[in-house]
């Protein structure tokens, strides 16, 4: 009698806790009407996403939802992180249970047409790298004919490796794996002379190797990855503040907007029209979004404009060490280009 | 009579025996060295524990425990064995309660944790005072109010429906074995109809508990949790099962049947990805079931389909004399079960009913798939996706394994004595 007891008491509590979830409001007044933004997110990957000791959220992936929240908020805390897997993420968004998606997420046809979503925007570009020992003395994977290759099966990393290897006239041997960390170990223990995967995640797991000096990641990378937040289709002004934001982010950068100096760039008009569109102290960009005039400066003072964001989570300052590479400015030969705000 | 040679008048001090026939040679000689290939045999293992503890002794006390991180971990080893173990003190709560459990509202399960102590007691231990059965009937729903928090009405209501239930079955079971039984279902969700209502006028903007989310539930907890709510809610229902397929009545019959079959049929893993994004879609859009509730309905019904199988094994263990005694006495189909059938069906069936028991324990860390934070949840998610602790592998499976192993040694231990209690025959 007891256990029914138990049971009865979860449903009657759960229903009882159940929250509406109204499909016609928009996505923009629910979020204000409930105070705080629900943003999927990994389950954790080092640098793009991750809670700390205490709890509080860190990472790359993270500081683009803080910057929304910001934005349509007011506060970069205002946000509820909820983790996703690589198989609930896109159930997660469509069903409504998250307003964003920023889960290194990669942009491609199907997703974005065939599942309904709409890609704001880049904010990391990625690509398959390869990994190798120094003492394999390769400083090319043109130089890999005949090496044994620590795969994760079922990727499509698996398939853009024999397309690599088939496309230079080359062999190799691959050794399945199933996870990041299996992988780590098996290379370590000499299962294999070469991991792939993104380059990204190479860095990050080469960072935690005891002696990281003594591992290269080659300069080939052989695969598109561009990773995005993504919305749901419908609600197009949604999908526009949350790109805005990303381009704002990416503008500030291009601008010399940073967190440092946006106090004071922010505090009246200033000399480059540009800056004073974006930090709403001339023109209207925010009442058209549907937002106050000073909704990018939020967004840009909750963690830093792209650059910042980059440095503090994953730059070459951190444990992973990244190099800017193709997530440069375009005026530095990178592909990060945000449209005029004007 | 001169001519005896010798007869002895006094006894002879006890010699001691022979040095290869007593104490620890003799142990030796007979467990380790009584054939040369069993001494070879010693000799391999003995040669294989020292290896294993070479590596693992130093790696023990040359562990590190205060650092904040592996690279600092890396810099006091300087290349010396040892475990990184301040993992495990730096996300202690982390690992036990998950990330987002309220630091200062550990309290609430630590107690209640506690108080399950004194609830599972008279029910695992059948010689302590029944009237203790009192305390367990009513400790889920302090349970759920020490652990979710929020108002206390939501509780209060749900022990009072079930109690209404159970006063209106007891009326009526005399009369009618199944029309007691629906009427105490009626009864059931009637009160708690009105009580949702009386809740929501009631409840104050500050409950005495402040409440959690079932979100942010995560760590041992979780995985305890979900083991003791899912063992208990699964042996009720497998019972039922394991009769409903030995019916005679074809409805009910068919039901168990192909729900037993189906849920045989189908992994765990598919059930929780069900529970978790496709069931929102059988729901009304307004009402959402609580994600923790799903996952234990899922892994209730999955557990449920096993256990209802050991049972029947139980079932059809028993000889037929034992149904036709209980048939023969007069009694009622209920009156055969509980008194003549069950009891030995139940006690046949403790390994087997255990065994499902530990799998299912086991098998709560399933739901780290579905982004719960449970034990491995945390540590493959959060802790060694953090800039800290990526790379710490060996020190963090091996404290889940051994909370896992604590637990399921504890349950196999007690089953066993179980089976000892239990035993009524003279062998």
């Amino acid at each position: 009698m007891k256990k029914s007891a138990f049971l009865g008491a979860l449903t009657v509590a759960s229903i009882a806790a159940s929250a509406a979830v109204a499909q016609d409001v928009s996505t923009l007044d629910q979020v204000k009407e409930r105070g705080k933004l629900n943003c999927g997110v990994t389950t954790g990957l080092v640098g793009f996403a991750a809670p700390d000791a205490n709890g509080q959220w860190k990472g790359f992936d993270v500081g683009v939802c803080r910057a929304v929240a910001a934005a349509v908020l007011g506060d970069a805390n205002a946000v509820e992180f909820v983790p996703t897997t690589g198989k609930t993420r896109f159930t997660a968004l469509a069903s409504g249970e998250i307003d964003m998606l920023a889960r290194n997420t990669t942009w491609t046809f199907s997703r974005d047409v065939d599942l309904k979503f709409e890609f704001v925007g880049i904010n990391y570009y990625d690509g398959q790298g390869f990994m190798v020992s120094k003492d394999l003395g390769a400083s090319s994977a043109k130089e890999l004919d005949g090496a044994t290759v620590c795969i994760q099966t079922g990727t499509t990393t698996e398939l853009n490796l024999a397309d690599f290897f088939r496309a230079n006239d080359m062999s190799y041997e691959p050794v399945p794996i199933e996870t990041n960390a299996e992988a780590q170990q098996q290379y370590l223990a000499g299962a294999c002379d070469v991991y792939t995967t993104d380059a990204s995640g190479l860095a990050a797991t080469r960072a935690t190797f005891e002696d990281p000096s003594a591992h290269i990641l080659l300069p080939e990378i052989i695969s598109k990855e561009p990773l995005g937040p993504l919305v749901r289709h419908g609600d197009n002004n949604w999908g526009d503040i949350v790109r805005w934001t990303l381009n704002a982010l990416i503008a500030a950068e291009e601008l010399g907007v940073t967190s440092a100096n946006i106090g004071e760039l922010g505090a009246s008009a200033g000399a480059n029209p540009e800056v004073n569109r974006l930090l709403g102290t001339e023109g209207t960009l925010g009442e058209m979004l549907g937002l106050d005039a000073e909704w990018a400066k939020r967004a840009i003072m909750a963690g830093g404009n792209y650059g910042e964001l980059f440095a503090k989570n994953i730059g070459e300052e951190t444990p992973i060490a990244l190099a800017r590479g193709l997530n440069a400015q375009w005026t530095e030969g990178g592909l990060l280009y945000a449209p005029p705000f004007r | 009579m001169t001519d005896l040679s010798f007869v002895r008048s006094d006894m002879l001090p006890e010699r001691a025996p022979p040095a290869n026939e007593v104490g620890m040679v003799k142990w030796l000689r007979t467990n380790l060295f009584s054939t040369w290939a069993n001494s070879l045999l010693t000799i391999a293992a003995f040669y294989v524990i020292y290896l294993v503890l070479a590596n693992v002794l130093p790696w023990f006390s040359g562990g590190v425990w205060t650092t904040s991180s592996l690279s600092e971990c890396r810099e006091v080893l300087q290349g010396e064995v040892g475990g990184c173990f301040s993992v495990l003190t730096e996300r202690w709560n982390q690992l036990i309660y998950g990330f987002k459990y309220p630091v200062d509202l550990y309290w609430r399960p630590n107690i209640a944790l506690l108080l399950l102590a004194f609830a599972a007691a008279p029910v695992l231990f059948f010689d302590l005072p029944r009237k203790l059965l009192l305390f367990t009937a009513i400790y889920p729903f302090v349970a759920y109010w020490l652990i979710w928090g929020g108002p206390i009405g939501v509780p209060v209501t749900a022990f009072v429906g079930i109690l209404g239930a159970y006063l209106v079955f007891e009326r009526f079971n005399a009369a009618n074995f199944a029309a007691a039984g629906l009427a105490a279902v009626a009864v059931a969700f009637s009160l708690w109809f009105i009580g949702g209502y009386l809740v929501d006028m009631l409840a104050s903007d500050d409950p005495l508990l402040t409440p959690v989310a079932s979100r942010d539930l995560g760590g041992f907890m979780l995985n305890l949790m979900l083991g003791v709510t899912c063992v208990s809610l699964s042996i009720p229902l497998g019972i039922a099962l394991a009769l409903g397929r030995q019916s005679n009545l074809p409805l009910i019959k068919g039901v168990c049947v192909i729900f037993i079959e189906f849920i045989r049929g189908v992994p765990l893993i598919t059930l929780l990805f069900v529970a978790s994004v496709m069931l929102a879609y059988f729901f009304p859009p307004d009402a959402t079931v609580d994600l923790f509730l799903r996952v234990v309905i899922m892994i209730t019904l999955f557990s449920s389909a096993y256990i209802a199988e050991v049972i029947r094994g139980g079932l059809a263990a028993l000889p037929k004399g034992q149904y036709e005694a209980a048939d023969s006495l007069g009694l009622d189909y209920p009156q055969a079960m509980r008194f003549i059938i069950l009891p030995q069906a139940l006690k046949i069936s403790i390994p087997g009913i255990v065994n499902v028991a530990v799998g299912l324990f086991k098998d709560t860390t399933l739901v780290s798939v579905i982004s719960m934070f449970d034990l491995v949840g945390m540590i493959r998610g959060p802790i060694l996706a953090s800039q800290e602790w990526n790379g710490v592998y060996w020190e963090l499976l091996g404290f889940a394994a051994l909370l896992f192993f604590v637990v399921c040694y504890g349950i196999s231990q007690y089953s066993q004595w179980l089976e000892r209690r239990l035993r009524t025959d003279h062998r």
